[in-house]
C-alpha cells in the first residue's frame, strides 16, 4: 500500500470509528432524552368540565402559555379545602406577577350544592378559574380519593407534584416553591 | 452495534405514551364489646374494608379495575358486601368525538333526577351501570349520551335493564355567530330513561317497563343563573311504595345572583312518589337508579350534623335559601382581613296527601295537592360567621336552630318532634411556623330524644407530617344518668407525599352519617380503627 493509500485507509478507519463514535453518542443521548422525558410524569386527564358560564371544557384544553397551572379539587362542604383555597387567594395576585400562575379550582359538589358553587366563589371574590365536576368524572380520572387534592402541572399539563392534605404549617408556601420551580424550569434554555 | 442502537431507538416511542397511575384504601376496626354505650358484639373482632383503582391512559384510551375487599364489612355499611372480587371494570376510546365505555360507567342525566350513577366510597354506595355508555357532540353546543345495562349490586348484578339517552343544547353554541352579542348563556336538555324487569307477581300485573322522562332549562348571565328540571315516571309499584299504581313526579328549581362580595341561591324541590330502582324489591340504598339529594343544609360539624336529613323518595317539598356576604378589609364590620356572614334556611315537609282507598288490584293509593304543605320534617336556621382576626389567629362561629321530625326520618313511631339550638366554635391558632392548633367547642341544647351534648375537639398540627386529635363527646344532658357518657376518640395520623396513615383510639356514639342524599346508621363502637391511603 502506498502512503497515500494508507493515509486514505487510516482516515476512513478514523471517519468510521468517528461515525460510529457520533452514532452512539447519538443514541445515548436520544435515550436519556426519551427516557428522562417520559419520566412518568402524569399527563392531565383529558374529561369534560362544566364551567360556572354553563359551557362543557375539555380538560385536555386548559393550557396557561406554558406557565405553571395549579389544579385544586375542591367542594363547598370541604373546610380545609375552603382554608386552603382562601388562604391563597390572599397571595395570588402575588404569585401571578412573580410566575403568571393559573390556579383551576374543580368543585366536586354534586346537585345538591352545586348551586351554592358560584354565589360562594363571589362572596369570597376569588380570581380562580372554577368549574363543576359534578359527577366526579375528572376526580375519579385523577385517582383523588379524598379532597383536597391539589396538582401542580408544568407547561405540558403534566404533573410534577401533588398533594392530598391541607397543611395549615406552610402547605400553601409549599405549593408556591412547586410553582416557583416550574416557572424557572420554563424560563430555562431548551437543551436542544 | 449500530444495528442494535438503531432498533432499540425505533421501540421507545412505543413504550412511552401510556401511563399506570391509581389510588388504594385500607380500613380496619377493632372492635371491643361495650355494653354501656349499646356496642354491638362483633364475632370477628376485627372487621375491615378496602379497596385499589388503577387506571391505564394511552392517548385517547383509558381502562381501568378497581379490586374491593369486605372481610368482614365494617360496621355501618350496608351487609350486602361480603368477600373480594373485581366489581368495576372498564374501557373507554374517544374516536374524533365519539366515546365509548364498555364495561362500568358512572354518568348522569341534568340534576340526576332520571338517572345518576355515582359511588361514595365513604358510604359504601356504588350503583355503577354494567354495559355501554355511549357521549357524543355530533355538531357545536350538542351533547350526546346513552346508556344501556344493568346495575351493580353489590358483587352481582339488580335484575333490571336500564336503557337511557340524554340530549342537551347549548343554544349560543349551537347558534354559534347569531348569538355572539348575547352575553347571556341559553341551555336546554331532556332525557329518557326506561328500566325492565319481568313481572313474577302472581297477585298483581306489574308493568315491565317502566320509564322516566325530564326535559330541563337553564338561563346563565354573569351574575344571574336560572335552572329548571321537571321529570314524569309513569306507574312503578314497587316495595318502597307499597305497590301503587300512582305515576310519579319531580320539580327541581333553583335561582342564584352572585357579585362583588354577595352570593345568594334558592333552591326548591318536590318530589311526588320518585323513587327509581332496577329492582322493584330493593330496600335500603341498592338499585337505585335516580338521585334525590336533600335540600337541606350540608352540616360538616359534628353537633350540627347529629341529626341529618335524609330525602323521603315517596314525596316531599322542600327548599333552601343562603345569603352570603363577605364584609371587605379596612371597613368597620370588615375589619384588617375581611368578614364573612352567611345566613341560611331550609325546611323539608311532606306532601299534603289523601289516601284514595280504592280496592282495585291496581291502586293509585292516593291523591296529591301540590301546592300544600304536609307536616313538616325538617327545618334549620343558620348564621355563619368566619373572621381572620390575626395572621396567628382566625376562626368559625355557627348558630343553627334545627327541627327534626324522628319518626319519618328514621322510620320510628311515637317520637316528638326534636328542636334543638346548636352553637359551634372553630378557633384556629398559628402557634409557630411549624405547629397550629385547633379547636372545636359546640354544644347542641334540646329538651328531647337524648337531651343536650357538649362537643370539645382539640387538633394540632405539626411540621408537614403529623397530626394528632383528641375529642369528647358528652351527653351530660341525659335524663338517665347512667347514660351520660363521655365518648372520648384520639387520632394520629402521619402524611407523606400523597400517602397518609391515620390510627384512631376510642368511643364513638352511634350516628347517622350522610353524604349528599345517601345516609348510614353507624352503630356505636369502641376501639383501635386504621386507615391507610395512597395515590400514586
Amino acid at each position: 500500500m502506498s502512503n497515500l493509500e494508507r493515509s486514505i485507509a487510516r482516515k476512513q478507519s478514523l471517519m468510521k470509528h468517528l461515525f460510529s463514535t457520533v452514532q452512539l453518542a447519538l443514541a445515548f443521548f436520544l435515550f436519556t432524552a426519551f427516557t428522562i422525558k417520559q419520566d412518568n410524569l402524569q399527563k392531565l386527564a383529558r374529561v369534560d368540565v362544566k364551567g360556572l358560564d354553563g359551557k362543557i371544557v375539555n380538560t385536555g384544553t386548559f393550557a396557561n402559555d406554558g406557565k405553571p397551572i395549579v389544579v385544586a379539587f375542591w367542594a363547598t362542604w370541604c373546610a380545609p379545602c375552603k382554608k386552603e383555597l382562601n388562604e391563597i387567594a390572599e397571595v395570588y395576585a402575588d404569585w401571578q406577577k412573580e410566575t403568571g400562575v393559573k390556579l383551576i379550582a374543580i368543585s366536586i359538589d354534586d346537585a345538591r350544592n352545586s348551586p351554592k358553587v358560584k354565589p360562594y366563589v363571589e362572596q369570597q371574590g376569588w380570581e380562580y378559574e372554577v368549574y363543576l365536576d359534578e359527577n366526579q368524572d375528572f376526580k375519579r380520572a385523577m385517582n383523588v380519593n379524598n379532597v383536597p387534592h391539589t396538582f401542580v402541572l408544568n407547561g405540558n399539563n403534566e404533573v410534577v407534584w401533588q398533594t392530598n392534605v391541607y397543611n395549615p404549617n406552610g402547605g400553601v408556601e409549599n405549593i408556591y416553591n412547586e410553582v416557583k420551580k416550574v416557572a424557572a424550569a420554563g424560563s430555562a434554555p431548551k437543551p436542544e | 452495534m449500530t444495528g442494535f442502537l438503531n432498533f432499540a431507538i425505533a421501540q421507545l416511542p412505543n413504550i412511552a405514551g401510556g401511563q399506570i397511575h391509581g389510588n388504594f384504601q385500607f380500613d380496619a376496626q377493632y372492635y371491643n364489646p361495650d355494653s354501656t354505650i349499646s356496642a354491638p358484639v362483633v364475632p370477628e373482632k376485627a372487621l375491615s374494608n378496602g379497596f385499589g383503582n388503577i387506571i391505564y391512559t394511552n392517548g385517547k384510551f383509558m381502562a381501568g379495575v378497581r379490586y374491593e375487599h369486605y372481610l368482614n364489612v365494617m360496621q355501618g355499611f350496608p351487609v350486602g358486601y361480603k368477600g373480594t372480587g373485581i366489581p368495576y371494570r372498564f374501557a373507554t376510546y374517544n374516536n374524533d368525538g365519539l366515546e365509548i365505555t364498555v364495561g362500568s360507567s358512572y354518568d348522569q342525566f341534568g340534576s340526576g333526577l332520571v338517572y345518576r350513577t355515582y359511588e361514595e366510597r365513604g358510604l359504601g354506595y356504588d350503583n355503577a351501570l354494567d354495559g355501554m355508555r355511549i357521549r357524543w357532540s355530533p355538531y357545536h353546543g350538542v351533547y350526546l349520551k346513552g346508556i344501556w345495562g344493568k346495575q351493580r349490586n353489590f358483587f352481582s348484578q339488580s335484575p333490571g335493564i336500564v336503557r337511557g339517552f340524554d340530549g342537551e343544547l347549548n343554544l349560543n353554541e349551537l347558534l354559534g355567530s347569531k348569538m355572539d352579542s348575547c352575553k347571556t348563556t341559553w341551555v336546554l336538555g331532556g332525557s329518557f330513561v326506561s328500566k325492565y324487569q319481568s313481572d313474577q307477581n302472581p297477585f298483581l300485573a306489574l308493568p315491565q317497563n317502566v320509564g322516566t322522562w325530564a326535559a330541563r332549562a337553564n338561563m346563565i348571565s354573569s351574575k344571574f343563573n336560572l335552572y329548571g328540571e321537571y321529570a314524569y315516571k309513569i306507574n312503578d309499584p314497587t316495595l318502597g311504595n307499597n305497590f301503587i299504581y300512582k305515576p310519579g313526579t319531580a320539580v327541581f328549581v333553583s335561582a342564584s345572583y352572585a357579585n362583588k362580595g354577595l352570593g345568594i341561591s334558592v333552591s326548591m324541590k318536590q318530589i311526588d312518589n320518585f323513587g327509581y330502582r332496577s329492582d322493584r324489591d330493593a330496600a335500603g340504598t341498592s338499585s337505585m337508579i335516580n338521585y334525590l339529594p336533600a335540600l337541606t343544609k350540608q352540616h360538616t360539624y359534628q353537633l350540627a350534623a347529629f341529626y341529618p336529613y335524609a330525602t323521603q323518595p315517596n314525596g316531599e317539598t322542600g327548599w333552601q335559601v343562603e345569603a352570603g356576604y363577605k364584609f371587605k378589609k379596612g371597613t368597620k364590620l370588615g375589619g384588617k382581613y375581611g368578614t364573612s356572614v352567611t345566613l341560611n334556611y331550609s325546611a323539608s315537609y311532606g306532601l299534603d296527601t289523601t289516601e284514595l282507598h280504592d280496592m282495585d288490584a291496581a291502586s293509585l293509593g292516593y291523591s296529591t295537592n301540590n301546592f300544600a304543605l304536609g307536616q313538616i320534617y325538617f327545618q334549620d336556621v343558620n348564621l355563619e360567621i368566619f373572621k381572620k382576626v390575626s395572621p396567628k389567629f382566625k376562626g368559625t362561629f355557627l348558630y343553627s336552630y334545627m327541627t327534626y321530625n324522628k319518626n319519618v326520618i328514621e322510620g320510628k313511631s311515637g317520637y316528638p318532634l326534636i328542636v334543638s339550638h346548636i352553637a359551634v366554635f372553630d378557633l384556629i391558632f398559628k402557634l409557630s411556623d411549624k405547629l397550629t392548633f385547633r379547636t372545636d367547642i359546640e354544644h347542641l341544647y334540646t329538651k328531647e330524644d337524648h337531651g343536650s351534648w357538649g362537643l370539645l375537639l382539640a387538633e394540632m398540627t405539626m411540621g408537614e407530617h403529623w397530626f394528632a386529635a383528641a375529642m369528647d363527646q358528652y351527653n351530660y344532658g341525659n335524663e338517665v344518668a347512667d347514660d351520660r357518657i363521655h365518648y372520648v376518640n384520639t387520632q394520629l395520623g402521619y402524611y407523606w407525599g400523597t400517602n397518609r396513615i391515620v390510627v384512631g383510639y376510642g368511643k364513638q356514639r352511634a350516628g347517622i352519617f350522610c353524604v349528599g342524599g345517601v345516609c348510614r346508621f353507624v352503630p356505636a363502637s369502641n376501639g383501635f380503627s386504621l386507615t391507610l391511603t395512597s395515590s400514586f
